[in-house]
């Protein structure tokens, strides 16, 4: 192995360098998980006594509007997470960032579980109002892509064995897929949909009472907690599942270094 | 509480949420402890990373 120069040694590491060490990474977050969950768990706990006992029903969709509190953000944090695995893939392909790899890993089945409960919960919130629990139109049609294209980032990462080669066929498909978000945020707006058009994030403030505003954003701010807290737990069980790795390569290695050194003896 | 005609709709969609999140959350805990363990085997064998040495 080639000597570390000189300056690499005496080089103060910047900020990304510090935070870029797995092992920084796992003294951090084991700090912060706790602390992180807990927030999560409460701010939750608190949308959802809004939900049962404070919030009105809607004028128009009556107690139904209860579905749309965990639909809007389910629906926010399955983009959220495909949007974490797009910069974690530039950051990968990139920067060759360390855990860049271990954080769109870690982001894929939690934002596909989000994906999946804004469909879930879109269809059950659709029967009792628009008559169907599901349209293929634009705007469902492209949520349940975005869902596949999560699909597909774990199928292909768990098709290759050698885990370099996953992580950047994976950052490569996680990178051209990332074109689903503008497609679902703009799908209201460039298509005839049955969906309704942007009404809290939009031109001109949001367009729902604040009765039933404030709950919905207390449980948004609750579930993207939650979903930083999934995605840093994610992240510490997968720089452990490497630091596994690395230790079993080691052992083999040790194993047959002893079987030479013995064959050497002997003979 | 009175969820009014759809209730069952707001009760199932609320169930959704919270049987994926806490399949997600076990799921994730059961990860973790599993690879601490393998960790902590591997470390009691005197397996050391090459890094460690």
């Amino acid at each position: 192995m080639k000597p570390m120069s000189t300056d690499a040694q005496t080089t103060p590491q910047s900020l990304t360098q510090r935070l870029a060490n797995p092992t920084r990474f796992m003294e951090l977050s084991g700090v912060i998980l706790p602390w992180l969950s807990a927030l999560a768990a409460g701010i939750i706990l608190y949308g959802l006594y809004l939900t049962f006992f404070v919030a009105p029903p809607d004028y128009q969709q009556g107690e139904t509007v209860k579905i749309m509190f965990i639909h809007v953000p389910s629906a926010w944090l399955g983009m959220m997470g495909y949007a974490m695995i797009a910069i974690s893939s530039f950051g990968l392909l990139v920067f060759r960032h360390p855990l860049a790899d271990v954080s769109a890993k870690a982001a894929a089945p939690i934002g596909a579980a989000f994906t999946l409960l804004a469909l879930i919960t879109g269809s059950l919130w659709g029967k009792p109002m628009w008559g169907t629990y599901w349209v293929w139109d634009a705007r469902l049609t492209s949520v349940l892509i975005l869902f596949f294209l999560y699909l597909g980032l774990m199928a292909l990462r768990s098709s290759l064995d050698d885990e370099a080669l996953a992580a950047k066929q994976t950052a490569v498909l996680g990178l051209a897929g990332v074109v689903i978000l503008p497609i679902i945020k703009f799908s209201v707006d460039w298509w005839n949909t049955l969906h309704q058009p942007a009404s809290v994030v939009k031109m001109g403030g949001p367009a729902i009472h604040p009765s039933i505003l404030y709950p919905l954003i207390i449980n948004a701010v609750g579930f993207s907690i939650l979903f930083l807290a999934l995605h840093m737990k994610g992240m510490r069980n997968e720089v452990l599942r490497r630091r596994v790795k690395a230790l079993r390569m080691a052992e083999v290695e040790q194993a047959a270094r002893g079987r030479e050194a013995s064959t050497a003896a002997s003979g | 509480m009175d969820l009014g005609p759809h209730a069952a709709f707001i009760w199932a969609s609320y169930g959704a949420v919270a049987f994926v999140l806490v399949v997600l959350l076990v799921w994730l805990i059961w990860d973790g402890r599993r690879q601490l363990r393998l960790l902590h085997e591997l470390e009691q064998r005197g397996v050391r990373r090459r890094s460690g040495r």
